[in-house]
């Protein structure tokens, strides 16, 4: 995840088979059933999102409507079809998390960071989001950077958690 | 066979049939919204809910199997509940503005909840947000759309082309494009088969009404009309006819009162196509057998939608096209250079209004190819729907109008041409005249008809062999001719992926975009009628055999545009007006200029406000080209404004009630 999440996406567009890594993925699935869920989450670690473009040239390979590739990708809150940050928050609303204060971390994380929920911030470092329930309960309040769990956040800890990033 | 009680009466039913269709057979009807008889896919809607002995919920009759033994009850208390609290669902998030809606009194939402006897809507709840696309062709209205998808099972499973489909999830689910792109912007044929099955306001034809209107009413201007074949076997459905009732003489009669100064008839140019093309068939086969470069097989272009889709899905493949220009088209050409000159008017002063059972012929009139000196060819089509709302507003009294005649020189056509509505009627249209003109005589068919391309198969075929030719025809002698009709995108797709793989037997084919051809086109009226498509097909058969001349090459008035203006098929003139070059679009615009537009869409803002950021420049300049046609969009704004203005008066009367409760407490407590 670290390496999909660090992976450059802005200078793939440059060269004459932009998405030729996938098209290998792609030819190794194409006679599975169900493969396109598969296809999508490797295309999304390959290049980061699933940008118009990439989701075009993935129908296109599949020979099936971009509209049923797009709904895919829509319907599934995983999928990004815009740039990701660096590194991706995701900070738990579960019930347990909720009960103890998930909602003033949201609060103080939008503030902090200047975005709101699915958004990227400008300096392209975070993607912020929430989850329902990470399995961590015990640990409630949590969030996640990335695959690092941080538990018992309160909001006077979230300058120091960000700052190593 | 199956044996099943339904409603305490025993019945058997043959396997394989689901309860709604088994419960039909027997004259049990089940209330239903999303079911799509033949094609039914999603049960998304679950209205037809009924009880079954042993199961632990109601299960939805459309897509449960009948098995042995089981016991239906269909109507009871607990199944009436359900389906009202369903209903009222549905309308918690339907835009109610019933009264101004374009499917007032033909809505298939409403006549259920007639049906169901609902009363009260008790589920006031947040609503979907507004998006109303508007292209040349299609209208979507989502603020109106119930989610049924059986639009979803137009485009994908009977078209087979998948343009549109469920994007996002839950409240946010919207049937639409991909990434919610705006639909003129993708490749839609804009074939229009989803606006024909919505049973909403959702989708639904773009308006052309006051266009026309204004034409009629502007006295500089000649505006003349012409209809398709497929029209006079349709539109009498709208005033209560039975399906396939040929009203071709009050249709005539009809457009006269609507206030249009000439009514000419597309099928004049039905005839003229079949001449032209004809001619085409026969030169680029005598080059294949005479050594030369010739692509075979060639397709037929009446089909705007076809077209598109082709330019499209196989941009390498457009030579095989005819380069013929769909016939009511050429009519507009004639129309302003032949007729222009025989009244003396100056083209520009001409207005030419197509009647078309089709949403394409919409964006096929705005393409730059149909322009001939800078006039677009025809100015305005209206679909079969849009003329009966016309004739509606217009106060005419339809059944009761005299039968009368189409106007001359443009109004005179042979049988031949009445069947170009219909799948197979092009190529036995090009039959007739083509065997004759290389024979001298007549087509060996029995009535003329040939039967192995008559009927809906998705894909039909047959063979012309071509003995005792004429002298100027014998590098024809013994030659068969190959043949294969299609009607439909996704018969198309299964011989273009022939012709693609160099493997195609055939040597002429006929498409038609819609399946069953023009008389089940986008733009023709909604039918519950299950037959409706034999109907109006027998309906065109007889139209064509009541005629005395079933040739094109017969009709007289053809012969003399020849010898006045055209002087022969594919002369010169003809090519500058009769034909035409088509587009290599590619599946997602790839050979155009034109990208897949993102657009600016509300839901979309919320997601990606980082995206839109980086792209908004690249966006501006795209809807700007988008944007190119302007009355296009002023017609969404106006259509927006209106409903911004009604919801801002629902809130000023509640305030105002508001404000009168509270005055009233304030008097009181004094």
């Amino acid at each position: 995840m670290n390496n999909a999440q660090g992976h450059c996406t802005c200078c793939q567009s440059d060269s004459a088979e932009p998405f030729a890594e996938l098209d290998q993925i792609i030819d190794l699935y194409r006679d599975k059933e169900g493969n396109l869920i598969q296809i999508l989450h490797i295309a999304q670690e390959l290049y980061g999102y699933l940008s118009l473009e990439l989701q075009q040239h993935i129908a296109f390979a599949l020979n099936k409507p971009l509209s049923e590739v797009s709904g895919v990708v829509t319907f599934y809150s995983f999928f990004s079809t815009t740039p990701r940050g660096e590194h991706t928050i995701r900070v738990c609303l579960g019930t347990a998390c909720y009960v103890r204060g998930g909602k003033k971390i949201v609060d103080a994380l939008q503030k902090s960071l200047g975005v709101d929920i699915g958004g990227t911030t400008a300096d392209g470092k975070f993607t912020f989001e929430v989850a329902r329930c990470i399995g961590a309960c015990g640990l409630a309040p949590a969030m996640m950077i990335d695959d690092v769990v941080y538990k018992q956040v309160n909001i006077n800890k979230l300058d120091a958690i960000l700052s190593r990033y | 066979m199956k044996h099943i009680t339904i409603n305490g009466k025993p019945y058997e039913v043959e396997d394989g049939l689901t309860i709604i269709e088994a419960a039909k057979q027997h004259g049990i009807q089940i209330p239903s919204l999303c079911y799509l008889s033949g094609v039914h896919e999603f049960g998304s809607c679950r209205i037809c809910v009924v009880e079954v002995e042993g199961a632990k919920t109601l299960v939805p009759s459309c897509m449960t199997k009948v098995s042995e033994g089981m016991v239906i009850q269909t109507n009871t208390e607990r199944v009436r509940k359900a389906r009202k609290v369903l209903y009222e669902l549905l309308l918690s998030d339907h835009s109610k503005d019933c009264l101004s809606c374009k499917r007032n009194q033909s809505c298939e939402l409403q006549a259920l909840g007639k049906q169901l006897g609902v009363e009260a809507t008790r589920f006031e709840g947040t609503r979907s947000e507004c998006v109303i696309d508007v292209s040349t062709s299609i209208t979507r209205d989502m603020s109106k759309c119930i989610l049924c998808r059986r639009c979803v099972t137009a485009c994908n499973e009977i078209q087979g082309v998948g343009i549109i489909n469920a994007q996002n999830r839950g409240f946010q689910t919207v049937i639409a494009p991909a990434m919610e792109l705006a639909i003129g912007s993708v490749n839609c044929a804009f074939c229009g088969q989803c606006t024909v099955v919505c049973p909403v306001g959702a989708l639904k034809e773009t308006d052309s009404i006051q266009a026309v209107w204004e034409a009629i009413n502007d006295k500089s201007k000649r505006v003349i009309v012409q209809t398709a074949p497929a029209i006079r076997v349709a539109i009498g459905e709208e005033f209560g006819n039975e399906p396939g009732s040929r009203v071709t003489g009050k249709l005539a009669a009809a457009l006269r009162r609507l206030g249009f100064d000439d009514v000419f008839d597309t099928n004049f140019t039905a005839d003229l196509t079949i001449l032209e093309e004809g001619t085409e068939l026969l030169s680029r086969v005598k080059s294949a057998l005479t050594g030369g470069e010739a692509v075979l097989p060639m397709i037929t272009s009446c089909s705007p939608g076809w077209i598109k889709y082709v330019e499209h899905t196989y941009p390498d493949e457009l030579d095989h096209l005819s380069t013929c220009k769909s016939p009511h088209t050429m009519l507009g050409a004639l129309a302003k250079s032949y007729y222009a000159g025989k009244i003396k008017r100056e083209p520009k002063d001409i207005f030419v209004v197509s009647i078309m059972p089709c949403t394409a012929k919409k964006s096929e009139i705005v393409r730059p190819e149909m322009k001939n000196d800078g006039l677009a060819n025809v100015d305005a089509v209206l679909t079969t729907r849009e003329l009966a709302n016309m004739i509606r507003e217009m106060g005419i009294d339809f059944n009761n109008l005299p039968d009368e005649e189409f106007d001359n020189p443009l109004g005179m056509s042979t049988g031949a041409a009445d069947i170009f509505g219909l799948t197979g009627g092009v190529m036995e249209a090009a039959l007739r005249t083509v065997y004759e003109l290389v024979t001298g005589r007549e087509l060996p068919f029995d009535g003329l008809h040939v039967t192995p391309i008559v009927g809906f198969d998705q894909v039909k075929e047959a063979a012309v062999t071509f003995a005792d030719t004429l002298p100027d025809y014998r590098f024809l002698e013994g030659v068969t001719v190959r043949i294969a009709v299609t009607s439909g995108l996704a018969g198309a797709n299964k011989l273009m992926e022939q012709i693609k793989e160099g493997k195609s037997p055939y040597h002429f084919i006929e498409v038609m975009g819609c399946p069953g051809g023009c008389i089940m086109g986008g733009g023709q009226p909604r039918s519950d009628d299950p037959d409706v498509r034999s109907k109006r097909l027998r309906g065109l058969y007889t139209e064509d055999e009541a005629k005395v001349m079933r040739k094109s090459h017969e009709n007289p008035f053809v012969t003399q545009l020849y010898a006045e203006y055209l002087e022969h098929p594919n002369g010169h003139k003809s090519h500058e007006l009769l034909h035409t070059h088509y587009v290599r679009r590619g599946t997602y615009n790839e050979y155009t200029n034109e990208r897949f537009d993102l657009g600016v869409r509300p839901a979309e803002k919320k997601r990606d406000l980082a995206a839109q950021a980086i792209n908004a420049a690249a966006r501006a300049e795209q809807a700007r080209a988008r944007e190119e046609n302007e009355s296009v969009r002023v017609l969404a704004l106006e259509a927006e404004n209106a409903r911004l203005k009604s919801e801002l008066a629902d809130v000023n009367e509640t305030v105002g009630f508001f404000k009168s409760v509270i005055a009233d407490y304030a008097s009181r407590g004094r």
